[in-house]
């Protein structure tokens, strides 16, 4: 019965998405816009990460057009791998406490800052230089690495995925700003925006073995999306991603790409990367699935230089 | 001397040494430095020999001090020092509040047989075979094993509940940590021991020192040339016994102002007992006393008894288990030989140093230490081998061979230990999903430090994990992050003998710093 009523519901959440596809305004549909914002996408060249982010977000409205008084914020870096920030397997740790502080600004409540690592979690915080940034900054920074953190949800419409467990601050958190970073990936070729999701849900080898680019998507229809994606490309991991050996893999780039819309996002970051976009297929899919768009050209992009 | 502070002393002393090593082996927050961990653990007896023999510095020479110590004070070792005495000294006193009849000991004759037969058998086995009838009586390991498997637990429970609490407030200053217990059976020998031990401190003072502990005996040989002992004064003393049915040891003779110094532990608890201040102890001759009895704690002791008896079952239900894959992986995993520690060298000369105290297992940040079951062999059995199921063993993390008493990990700095091969990666096409599903995976090769597990292009825009062995470390990263089940598609198989792995090479990219943005 359960079944029945779950097929109904997505074949007809399916049609619903597809007339609208067909009328040709998904990225109404699906992407939280704001009044503000006058861009689809910011992209910031030649600054610090604090400075481009400075610089971004005023493009964007400031952060008052995302977040609001008294409202809990969750900023979700990448703090992955337990490395030392120049190998830029995690997030610029600058880069998080400034968006930690213009959520503050803007008259947050609370900012939660979190990863569900894959090295181990205490040594990932400590030595990614994020733990210490956030705090300093005065996020609170929570743990990922009990299941006991993580909550069942639905995810109606998904091909592979259509059910996980994510971190309660997704859940109990008003407002979620993503802070990948950008990096070369050995089986996806690329991580930002979409693939950073990784890091919410408990179980990440459901979608190594369940089609993983398509889980990769699957997870982008879960109701509860970034108001923001800010994608770190101050220091990129050109190869040997997502980890990273050694300084050899890194290049400065120098640049930061700021968006309410994660698959543009991940599509300026392939380029960024210099990988086709419709090699990383996560991003394809995700755009058929009317998740985002990936076709550049067709969005009001905003370049700055610094 | 004849002074009651003397007791005190013993008794303040003995708790201080209890709290800092239970302290160290439940420090699941690794707050306590190496460096303390190492002080604490010098004089402990059996590791410190151990750790002479493999190295030879006077600084590891801490089992030299004990038996000077011995030569002049007698058993003291066995009341002041050792982790497993203080803990039965307490259980005794709570076995005296259960039932009075608990701590009237009496004079008994000693098990002369029994102890000298475990000596001499532990002697010439650790001499001939190697430490395996040692790890399974060093009192240290013993108390070692009692903490890992009994101990740390219930302090992760207890943090448990209070982040648990804190949570509810918003706080996350504690964090929930997941038990993932061991094997079943790997609690069968602690559990043996914990009620040997338990049972016989709770009803018969130190007797289990006195019959069982290899220790015991050898430093009662020792003691029986001691200067400083207990002695009673005949002239004063009334024969009234009390110090005889308070003497933990059952070793005071009073009839014939006797005390068999090979079994007094020093405890001095006879010199607070005597009333006639017969019994005194110094270099040669005298006497006094002193009995408490407090509440009953039938229920607390009890309640350890269930929690402990049904911890295992507690753990092995928060091992949480992965969801399954569509289809499940067909090929046996073909492990050769288990993965010792790094540091370990070979998993001989691992095996006939280490005394499966377990502090290292206590002390892996990552939980990728377990008590072996058969992996070594019967005679291994409890010592530390990686569980890659379990957990991976950290590129950056060095602590096992840090916190090793007996040197059978040798202390690796991390530059060494990241290019120490503990095990091999293999890898087997058909388990893996990118063959089986056709869809792309790769946690393994994200998971390697060294790129040892690498991706070469496969059907289509697939890639697929190849190996590269020779700059494989074998932290079993690929093995623990590979979702195939039952078997995994990539594992790590031991390496008998540790070797240098290559460091991995690296060579710059060729993208360079970009001028302008390429959208």
């Amino acid at each position: 019965m359960k079944r029945r009523d779950f097929l109904k519901k997505s074949a007809g959440a399916g049609l619903a998405a597809g007339a609208a596809l067909s009328l040709g305004g998904y990225d109404k549909l699906w992407t939280p816009k704001s009044d503000f914002a006058k861009y689809d996408l910011v992209a910031v060249m030649g600054g610090t990460p604090e400075a481009m982010f400075d610089l971004g977000i005023q493009e964007l409205g400031g952060m008052g057009a995302f977040v609001q008084k008294g409202q809990k914020v969750l900023v979700k870096p990448n703090i992955g791998w337990d490395v030392i920030p120049e190998l830029a397997a995690n997030t610029n740790p600058g880069l998080v406490a400034r968006i930690v502080e213009h959520c503050f600004k803007a008259g947050a409540k609370e900012v939660y800052v979190f990863d569900h690592t894959c090295d181990n979690w205490v040594n990932c915080y400590k030595n990614s230089g994020i733990e210490k940034a956030a705090k300093s900054a005065g996020a609170k920074i929570v743990p990922g690495n009990s299941e006991n953190y993580y909550q069942q949800i639905e995810i109606p419409g998904g091909v592979r995925l259509k059910s996980a467990k994510v971190h309660e601050l997704l859940l109990e958190t008003d407002v979620f700003i993503n802070v990948p970073v950008l990096k070369d990936h050995n089986s996806t070729r690329m991580t930002a925006c979409l693939k950073n999701m990784m890091g919410v849900v408990w179980d990440r080898g459901f979608w190594h073995s369940n089609n993983l680019n398509q889980c990769i998507a699957d997870y982008a229809l879960y109701e509860k999306k970034p108001a923001l994606n800010v994608i770190d490309c101050y220091n990129v991991m050109v190869k040997n991603g997502p980890q990273g050996v050694s300084k050899e893999d890194v290049v400065q780039m120098k640049s930061q790409i700021i968006t309410t819309d994660w698959v543009a996002g991940d599509a300026a970051a392939a380029k960024m990367l210099g990988v086709e976009t419709e090699i990383v297929e996560y991003i394809s899919i995700a755009h058929r699935m009317g998740l985002g768009n990936m076709k550049l050209e067709s969005l009001n992009i905003q370049r700055l230089k610094m | 001397m004849r002074s009651h502070n003397l007791r005190s002393f013993r008794i303040l002393f003995s708790a201080i040494v209890l709290i800092c090593f239970i302290a160290i082996f439940i420090d699941f927050k690794n707050l306590i430095p190496t460096k303390y961990i190492n002080i604490i653990l010098s004089l402990q007896f059996i590791p410190s020999l151990l750790k002479f023999h493999n190295i030879g510095t006077l600084a590891s020479a801490g089992f030299i001090a004990v038996l000077i110590l011995t030569f002049l004070t007698g058993r003291t070792y066995c009341s002041f020092l050792c982790p497993l005495g203080a803990g039965q000294d307490l259980n005794s006193r709570i076995g005296g509040k259960i039932r009075k009849k608990f701590r009237r000991y009496g004079f008994k004759k000693p098990h002369t047989i029994i102890r000298y037969t475990l000596l001499g058998a532990t002697i010439i086995v650790t001499i001939i075979w190697g430490v395996y009838l040692l790890t399974l009586l060093d009192p240290y390991s013993i108390f070692g094993r009692f903490m890992t498997h009994f101990g740390k637990p219930v302090v992760i429970v207890l943090n448990n509940f209070v982040a648990w609490i804190l949570h509810k407030f918003d706080v996350y200053t504690l964090d929930h940590i997941t038990i993932k217990g061991f094997q079943l059976l790997t609690y069968s020998i602690p559990l043996i021991f914990l009620f040997l031990v338990g049972l016989l401190s709770l009803t018969k003072g130190r007797l289990y020192c006195n019959m069982i502990c290899p220790l015991g005996t050898l430093l009662g040989l020792f003691s029986k040339i001691s200067i400083f002992r207990i002695r009673i004064d005949e002239t004063k003393c009334t024969k009234c016994g009390r110090c005889s049915v308070g003497c933990k040891s059952s070793c005071i003779d009073f009839l014939q102002h006797k005390v068999d110094i090979s079994r007094c532990v020093d405890c001095y608890s006879c010199i607070n007992i005597c009333q006639d201040k017969a019994i005194s102890y110094g270099p040669v001759r005298l006497k006094k006393k002193e009995h408490k009895t407090d509440t009953e704690k039938r229920k607390f002791i009890a309640g350890s008894l269930i929690l402990m008896l049904g911890l295992p079952q507690i753990l092995k239900s928060q091992d949480k288990t992965t969801p399954v894959p569509k289809k499940e992986s067909t090929v046996r995993e073909n492990k050769t030989c288990p993965v010792c520690p790094p540091g370990g060298v070979s998993i001989e000369n691992f095996n006939i140093d280490c005394t499966a105290c377990s502090l290292c297992i206590a002390a892996c940040p990552n939980g990728v230490l377990v008590p072996a079951l058969l992996q070594y062999g019967v005679a291994g059995m409890m010592q530390p081998v990686m569980d890659y199921h379990k957990s991976f063993c950290t590129y950056n993390c060095t602590k096992c061979t840090e916190v090793c008493p007996t040197y059978a990990l040798h202390p690796l700095a991390l530059e060494a230990k990241k290019l120490t091969q503990i095990g091999k990666v293999n890898f087997v096409k058909d388990n893996c999903i990118v063959k089986t599903e056709k869809t792309a995976c790769g946690a393994c090769s994200e998971a390697c430090p060294t790129k040892a597990v690498f991706m070469i292009p496969y059907e289509g825009n697939l890639l697929i994990p190849e190996v590269n062995t020779e700059i494989c470390c074998g932290c079993g990263h690929c093995e623990y992050a590979c979702p195939t089940t039952p078997y995994k598609a990539i594992y790590v198989d031991g390496n008998p003998v540790h070797v240098a792995a290559r460091p991995p090479e690296n060579i710059q990219t060729e993208i360079k710093t970009p001028v302008d943005f390429p959208f």
